[in-house]
């Protein structure tokens, strides 16, 4: 690791402000995915702001029914809340499916959202990439691309979001509040939370410099089956090559949300509103528009099947 | 503050001093040594580790996992990828196992850790380890104290509730059997893949059902 000076921060708005005012400077929470990428120097901070003390660790009822995940609520225990495990199924099973009971337990709920890609062009410093280094462009383009977006994506990056909690947040709605370096507060809504690459891949969310992610909330549960599938290269500890968070209501339109297809957890409303015909047209509605390699090209059709899955499982419940 | 780092009259401090030599002597006469990179500026931090508290004073880039090992010489966590892929170098942290390799030890003053070592003793091995013994649940041994660390904790989680995505229904008591403990301990590597003894010692612990 490149060496860096290191800070315990008192409140939110003082990290923000620390992190604001340093350039260089970062955030560090559970520190699972910073770290990895400080010891292979993609990420070289100068200056590190820990935010683990701010009793930001606390899932509170909101007034409308909802719950309101403080930025520090390990992915373990938002798993395990008793509230999260009856009300919001599609988000436990989210998160039991990512990484492993260790990184679990040290991982956050804003860190999840914020991690990076795991593009194997964004890992190796000898390969051009335009997330890790703007402007020298992209070798996935034309390289190994099995595991890598098949939709939204551009000419300077084909890079996927890894997260599986962020999908389930979007089929839920979630609501993401900052407070930024000069302690204004302001919520963004997760389908605007994470970027499309579009010419700009290095910037992958809608944060501002030292903007710091404070909560994540919850709106009221939606009712009926909740289900995540996630359909990965081994049974366990290992990233979607796609994965389907689905909320089946008794009534209504149900909510699909993807993972492992686009730079984004990636939701299409017309697609929710074709699911009466079936997984073939909810899959045709969700990738129009999809530009897949020749490598990722056997998603398309895996979309397809693993809604059929969902479905199957969901008439079963 | 007691100054604890170093090895003194050890295998390796041998092996480090020799290198060193062996490359003075190599060295060009007209060589420049290397501008030595200036050293950041340590940070104090004291934690109990095993019921004993400690304190250091560290460079912040050092991580728990080397904490342990290098500055406390506690080397039974043991570092295998370094990047949370294999899980040798899982300890508890406030009772809750964790990836020692990427945490940086100056995050957890105050905190109460628990290594292999707190675990047990010869002649006073914790169950977990005796079951290990029992089940010859290793091969090579280098995963084992991760192994036993991830196990124990894990089967406290499942006593907390916690499910797994394994779990068919996530709002009943935890139940543990062999396919819960394979999904739970999947974040342990065991490169001799003595998995089937792994888990059948974990199960023996656990008194779990259908483990075959």
């Amino acid at each position: 690791m490149k060496p860096f000076t290191y800070e315990r921060a008192t409140s939110p708005a003082a990290a923000a402000a620390a992190v604001a005012a340093k350039p260089g400077a970062k955030f560090v929470a559970g520190g699972t995915n910073l770290l990895d990428l400080m010891k292979l120097q993609i990420e070289a901070p100068t200056h590190l702001v820990d935010v683990n003390r701010l009793g930001l660790d606390t899932i509170e009822a909101t007034p409308d029914g909802g719950l309101r995940v403080g930025a520090l609520v390990r992915n373990t225990a938002l798993a395990a809340d008793s509230r999260v495990r009856r009300d919001y199924g599609v988000l436990s099973r989210a998160l039991l499916s990512g990484a492993s009971g260790q990184l679990r337990n040290k991982a956050t709920t804003a860190g999840n959202l914020l991690q990076r890609t795991r593009c194997p062009y964004f890992y190796d410093t000898n390969q051009a990439c335009n997330k890790r280094k703007p402007g020298s462009g992209c070798a996935a383009l034309g390289g190994y691309s099995r595991a890598l977006a098949v939709i939204g994506t551009s000419k300077d990056c084909i890079a996927t979001h890894p997260s599986d909690m962020a999908v389930a947040m979007r089929a839920l709605d979630a609501t993401v509040e900052t407070v930024d370096g000069s302690g204004r507060a302001r919520t963004i809504p997760i389908a605007d939370f994470h970027r499309l690459p579009g010419s700009t891949p290095w910037i992958g969310t809608a944060l501002t410099p030292g903007e710091m992610i404070t909560a994540v909330t919850l709106p009221a549960p939606v009712r009926g089956t909740h289900i995540y599938r996630k359909v990965r290269d081994r049974a366990s500890y290992a990233f979607a090559t796609v994965s389907v968070a689905a909320i089946l209501p008794e009534s209504g339109t149900p909510r699909f949300a993807f993972g492992g297809l686009a730079h984004k957890p990636w939701r299409v409303g017309a697609a929710e509103t074709k699911a009466d015909g079936g997984a073939k047209a909810i899959a045709a509605a969700a990738l129009a528009g999809a530009t897949p390699t020749s490598q990722n090209a056997y998603k398309i059709p895996l979309v397809e099947r693993t809604l059929a899955a969902v479905l199957a499982e969901g008439r079963a419940a | 503050m007691t100054d604890t780092n170093g090895f003194s009259l050890t295998r390796r401090g041998a092996l480090v001093s020799g290198v060193a030599a062996a490359s003075t002597t190599a060295l060009p006469l007209d060589a420049q040594p290397l501008p030595a990179e200036a050293p950041a500026a340590t940070v104090p931090v004291s934690f109990t580790v095993n019921g004993k508290k400690r304190a250091l004073d560290l460079d912040p880039r050092v991580t728990l996992l080397d904490a342990l090992r290098e500055h406390l010489h506690l080397t039974g966590s043991k570092k295998g990828c370094d990047h949370g892929q294999c899980g040798a170098c899982t300890v508890m942290v406030e009772g809750k196992r964790i990836n020692s390799c990427l945490t940086l030890a100056v995050m957890h003053d105050g905190d109460e850790i628990t290594t292999i070592e707190g675990l047990g003793k010869p002649g006073d091995l914790h169950p977990m380890q005796a079951a290990f013994v029992k089940h010859d649940g290793y091969q090579c041994g280098y995963c084992t104290p991760g192994q036993i660390m991830a196990a124990v904790a894990m089967l406290q989680e499942v006593k907390e509730g916690v499910p797994s995505y394994v779990s068919t229904d996530l709002t009943a008591a935890g139940r543990i059997d062999a396919q819960e403990v394979r999904e739970r301990m999947s974040g342990n590597i065991c490169r001799c893949a003595a998995y089937s003894n792994i888990v059948a010692a974990i199960a023996d612990v656990a008194g779990a059902e259908d483990v075959a």
